[in-house]
């Protein structure tokens, strides 16, 4: 395990913002960290990265506690939207951060090439865009080889282009075996590149699992004449309206029995619950 | 180390602090030189300072005095805009959360921007003497009086205004981490500098203990040591403490403004 919490807690007064989450992250997988706006997630990960200290329960981040230099060094993280000098460009707010992280400047070119801001590393941060604050923030995080990739929200406020290359940028650097903690509210984003995900809500981790596992079985909707004859045939239906929902997936036996007893079959097609129906059900957020 | 040349890389490329140190020696200039000499050569002198004193004033050899003398008001007040900037922006712009994540421990990343400070300071002390000195040579050449440059005692007064220049400084690393930001740490870091401790010289008057008090504050501190190292004329240069006492007291302003900011940097959520 690269990340684990157990009952990490962090209480403002009496009110609990992250309550006793226990979660892992696996060596080189994309972990999805998904919740409402004001779930958790953010004051979960400024306590892996030590900004935040828990209340109570504890972290381990690659085996060290969070916020120490041994941890840190061998973490890039993305919180919330890059924070840079406005007034540097691009390379020498790189070169900043480098020299923080006590690695060679010789690296910030690599880290630029590998966002594609090496054209424009010469250009002031403040006449950057959203899209190239949030790349040069990814290229900071990048800087020294961390095992492990924490990015809160990293796609927060793109256009629909810059969101794909945030997604296709993510999806190479899991392709290259790194390590990434993708934190979101975006189910679209992470049920597209995440191996695993952890569910929270209200502080607190809901579920914790592969989005297939997530999603559940495959249900097939069969649309069927006359309906509650079919309801009758098949056992274990459930009617919903006008057709019927089975959690069966041998569908030419069912068509078969169906056929055989006259009833006229419309539609047969599987029915799987999308992550939003999921994550909705979980939250509890309409 | 890391820190260090980190700070010293982003304060370097600041505008805000070559535009700060540009404004400082520009006012030293103006009111160590150009208005003594305007007074000198025709002008109304009103304050009734003698030809004599004007001419000691502008001489090379009391260019350490000149360093000093504005340093307790308007130049600390200068300083202290710089260093609360340098560490309040950094919570607007999000470079404290970038900072902390990168690898040091919260106690190296606030050496850092220290010790980047120090640096800085250490360069505006020398860029004041070094640029009023050119104005002394400058003056006394064109008044074709004899100058000779200043000695070894010169030390005294450069290194009172260091003193001075860090408890400034410390000032404002403790404003902008309390305040956390740099609006709010300027003004409470100017109103002091200028405004309260001026106030309380004045209640001071009427009221004897708060004259004592105002002659141990911050400002008043520094005041006096600048007055025991010579210098005079200037606004907040005090007589009523021994240099001895009064830097006692500087060393202990920072001890408690660094001190209190790095256990509050080291402590506190960032959220």
């Amino acid at each position: 395990m690269i990340v684990t919490t157990e009952k990490l807690t962090k209480r403002y007064g009496d009110r609990a913002v992250v309550d006793e989450v226990s979660l892992s992250v696996r060596r080189g997988e994309v972990y999805g960290f998904l919740g409402p706006n004001g779930a958790g997630k953010t004051t979960t990960i400024r306590m892996l990265l030590g900004l935040v200290k828990p209340t109570s329960g504890s972290a381990r981040v690659l085996g060290k506690a969070p916020g120490t230099p041994e941890a840190l060094l061998k973490v890039g993280s993305l919180i919330e939207g890059p924070g840079f000098y406005p007034y540097l460009s691009g390379r020498d707010n790189l070169r900043v951060h480098a020299a923080r992280r006590g690695v060679d400047k010789t690296h910030v070119e690599a880290a630029l090439e590998q966002v594609d801001l090496a054209g424009a590393a010469n250009e002031k941060f403040r006449r950057y865009s959203l899209g190239m604050k949030q790349r040069l923030g990814v290229a900071a995080a990048l800087l020294g080889q961390p095992e492990l990739l924490i990015l809160d929200e990293p796609t927060n406020g793109l256009d629909p282009a810059g969101m794909a290359d945030m997604r296709d940028l993510v999806r190479a650097l899991a392709a290259q075996g790194q390590t990434v903690l993708l934190s979101s509210h975006l189910l679209g984003e992470v049920e597209e590149i995440c191996d695993r995900v952890g569910v929270i809500s209200q502080g607190r981790l809901v579920a914790e699992s592969t989005v297939e596992q997530l999603r559940g079985d495959t249900v097939l909707l069969i649309r069927a004449d006359p309906i509650e004859k079919a309801h009758v045939l098949i056992e274990g239906s459930s009617l919903h309206g006008d057709v019927l929902h089975v959690r069966e997936t041998d569908a030419g036996s069912l068509v078969r029995t169906l056929v055989h007893a006259d009833v006229d079959v419309q539609e047969v097609r599987p029915l799987r619950r999308t992550l939003e129906e999921v994550f909705l059900e979980m939250t509890g957020v309409a | 180390m890391g820190s260090v040349k980190a700070e010293l890389l982003r304060l370097w490329k600041w505008p805000a602090t070559w535009v700060l140190i540009g404004v400082w020696l520009v006012m030293t200039l103006t009111f160590g030189y150009v208005f003594n000499y305007l007074a000198l050569n025709g002008g109304t002198n009103a304050r009734g300072a003698s030809q004599q004193q004007l001419i000691s004033a502008m001489q090379p050899e009391n260019v350490g005095a000149a360093v000093v003398r504005g340093l307790p008001m308007f130049g600390g007040a200068i300083i202290l805009v710089l260093a609360a900037l340098a560490v309040g922006s950094g919570y607007g712009w999000g470079t404290w959360k970038t900072t902390l994540t990168a690898g040091p421990r919260r106690v190296s990343a606030m050496a850092g921007t220290l010790g980047a400070l120090a640096v800085i300071v250490v360069l505006l002390v020398a860029l004041t003497f070094v640029v009023n000195l050119g104005a002394a040579i400058t003056v006394a050449s064109l008044e074709g009086w004899d100058w000779n440059l200043p000695g070894i005692g010169v030390l005294k007064p450069l290194a009172a205004s260091l003193l001075i220049a860090a408890m400034w400084t410390g000032f404002g690393v403790f404003l902008g981490v309390i305040t956390k930001g740099p609006a709010l740490s300027v003004g409470l870091g100017l109103m002091w500098a200028i405004v309260t401790e001026n106030l309380l010289r004045g209640v001071g008057s009427l009221l004897g203990p708060v004259e004592d008090l105002t002659k141990i504050l911050p400002g008043g501190s520094a005041g006096n040591l600048a007055g025991a190292v010579g210098g005079s004329g200037a606004p907040g240069v005090l007589n009523d403490l021994s240099g001895t006492t009064a830097a006692l007291f500087l060393v202990g302003y920072i001890v408690v403004f660094v001190g209190a900011a790095t256990a509050l940097k080291v402590r506190r959520d960032l959220v």
